[in-house]
């Protein structure tokens, strides 16, 4: 019977939910940026799976409702972008030069050295956007044959690495204003980015939404035309 | 209901849009854009979006665990190819920070 309750439709969405819950109250509780909630609730689906020995295509079947609800989300990152349009009001020369500068950096420099080092084809795709959040990520890598869980895995990682090294490399690197600091993190690590940020002050956490937001849309934009001539 | 209704009503017209562009980027990006642009030139009431939107950003966090998840069958792809990767990630990390510190901090130390 327990079998039978478990490989019922709504069990592995209920499941997934529930640890995600958990995760968040463990995130929440320690303030360790590691224990991020998502990654949290992936090992734990992943364990899950492992032991009662379903599959990935049986989760993700009992899980579509959840790609619908970020087909709605990426949309609705529209609005994210208007509230924090008020923020550009006569700063217009450097957010959009720093976008186009940062994306253009961003993408060109994950080709080139993944290129170098021979990688394949599919990976420099599910890799090139690993500098925006994931739901763009996942929009621009998946139409383009990149591999989805190495997308999530590396932009994840990347958010990371950015909200704890990002402060550190932008004082080494002489980078001073609040404003240019909070830019730089959300164009570099995205949504964990823009939390680290936001812990630094408001100009910087305001700034580094709209960074995180303008160079997503950058990147979807630009990214196909890298992809078309350069690999 | 009238926001997510808006939502989606950009979500169904910028996958129209994709598919006049040939996929060159995807539906729900240019959906993005046309709700920006809908609610900045006021076609939609930001406070009917709201908090549709608050939701699902806020929840944003749980719509990735399935692709998380899909580590389980691509971790192969990963681990043949942690170098590339590996290197690729911090050194691209660095050179957009240092970027976009830059050239932000340059262009608006110019307009004081």
């Amino acid at each position: 019977m327990i079998d039978a309750i478990v490989r019922s439709e709504p069990f592995l969405l209920t499941l997934t939910i529930a640890l995600y819950l958990l995760g968040g109250a463990i995130f929440r509780q320690t303030k360790v940026v590691l224990l991020h909630p998502t990654l949290l609730t992936a090992v734990a689906v992943i364990a899950f799976l492992l032991l009662l020995d379903i599959d990935y295509a049986t989760y993700r079947e009992s899980t579509q409702i959840i790609d619908f609800a970020l087909g709605l989300a990426v949309v609705a990152l529209g609005y994210l972008m208007y509230e924090q349009s008020e923020c550009i009001t006569r700063r217009e020369l450097p957010v959009f030069a720093a976008t186009l500068a940062g994306t253009i950096v961003g993408v060109l420099s994950v080709v080139l050295i993944a290129k170098a080092f021979g990688t394949e084809r599919n990976i420099i795709t599910s890799i090139a956007p690993k500098s925006v959040t994931v739901p763009i990520a996942i929009a621009v890598a998946e139409p383009r044959g990149g591999l989805v869980a190495v997308t999530s895995v590396v932009v994840f990682c990347t958010g990371i690495l950015g909200s704890i090294f990002g402060p550190a490399v932008l004082s080494l690197f002489g980078v001073k204003d609040p404003m240019a600091k909070g830019f730089a993190l959300g164009a570099a690590s995205h949504g964990i980015g823009t939390a680290r940020a936001i812990e630094i002050g408001a100009a910087e956490g305001a700034m580094a939404g709209l960074a995180m937001a303008l160079t997503g849309v950058a990147t979807a934009v630009l990214f196909p035309i890298v992809e078309k001539y350069l690999y | 209901m009238k926001g997510l209704f808006y939502i989606l009503v950009c979500w169904v017209v910028g996958n129209a849009l994709a598919m006049l562009v040939d996929g060159y980027v995807s539906g729900n990006i240019i959906g993005m854009l046309l709700l920006f642009f809908a609610l900045k030139f006021k076609l939609f009431d930001a406070e009917e979006v709201r908090p549709v939107a608050k939701f699902l950003l806020g929840t944003m966090a749980l719509f990735f665990v399935p692709f998380g998840v899909g580590v389980m069958v691509s971790y192969g792809e990963i681990l043949n190819n942690t170098a590339s990767i590996v290197t690729a990630t911090i050194v691209s990390t660095i050179a957009v920070l240092v970027t976009a510190g830059w050239v932000f901090q340059l262009l608006n130390k110019q307009k004081r």
